[in-house]
């Protein structure tokens, strides 16, 4: 039984990432999307609190998102994986259930 | 008409006036309450002052929906989880809170307190025992 859990927020305007965190389980999958993935990025304050929890929790960007940003995916902290839009309906669907932090 | 019931869980984690998102949370459980779901709340991060007691609104114009929430019981949603750490980073105990109740029908309709404070890691668990979380 694992949750994927969607962020849509910048991790620098609300807490939201960080309590998903903070919340997910061994085995769950956090995606980011949105402004959330600003949260996906190398070299931010936040950087070594995702790299941390990229063992236990699978931690993904959409592609689109990261692309209308401008952040390349060799920007990307090690461990965070692109998925397109494919790849989002399939993280739903391998997961029990689909958990937004708003 | 299926029998099957699902654990719903609404998680709470907004202020209840600068956004609309908690009256809604609360509309909502109040609507899915009619179809006799398991129905859970979740209040953490800044969803904990929802539940601060002696809200009184006069002065902005809009509706104090606090007590709303002891009527809670009354629709059979009796399971009202607040995290801990969220209290404690907000300068907040469970004193704080409003006085939340059901009257268990299982046990000779005893009055019984809705609110359970459970630490980070049990909340976790709580939202992984769910069918189904829908997010204010």
């Amino acid at each position: 039984m694992s949750t994927l859990h969607t962020v849509n927020k910048s991790p620098f305007s609300t807490q939201s990432l960080l309590s998903c965190l903070n919340h997910a389980k061994d085995g769950d999958a956090v995606l980011m999307i949105e402004d959330g993935v600003y949260g996906g990025a190398k070299g931010t304050g936040l950087a070594d609190v995702v790299a941390g929890k990229a063992g236990s929790v699978s931690i993904f960007v959409l592609e689109g998102d990261i692309a209308a940003r401008g952040i390349d995916p060799s920007r990307l902290i090690e461990g965070v994986t692109a998925v397109d839009y494919v790849g989002f309906v399939g993280l739903a669907a391998e997961h029990d259930r689909t958990q937004a932090w708003l | 008409m299926s029998e099957t019931v699902k654990k719903f869980l609404y998680v709470n984690r907004k202020a209840p006036y600068g956004t609309i998102y908690a009256l809604e949370a609360l509309e909502v459980v109040l609507i899915g309450a009619a179809f006799d779901q398991d129905v859970s709340m979740a209040f953490l991060d800044d969803g904990v002052f929802q539940l601060v007691k002696g809200q009184s609104t006069d002065g902005i114009g809009v509706k104090n929906f606090s007590p709303t929430f002891r009527a809670l019981g009354d629709y059979e949603v009796t399971k009202l989880f607040v995290e801990q750490e969220s209290l404690d980073e907000r300068g907040l105990t469970a004193d704080d809170l409003q006085e939340i109740t059901y009257e268990d029908e299982d046990d000779d309709w005893e009055e019984k307190p809705s609110i359970r404070i459970v630490s980070r890691s049990e909340m976790s668990d709580v939202m992984a025992d769910q069918d189904v979380v829908l997010s204010f």
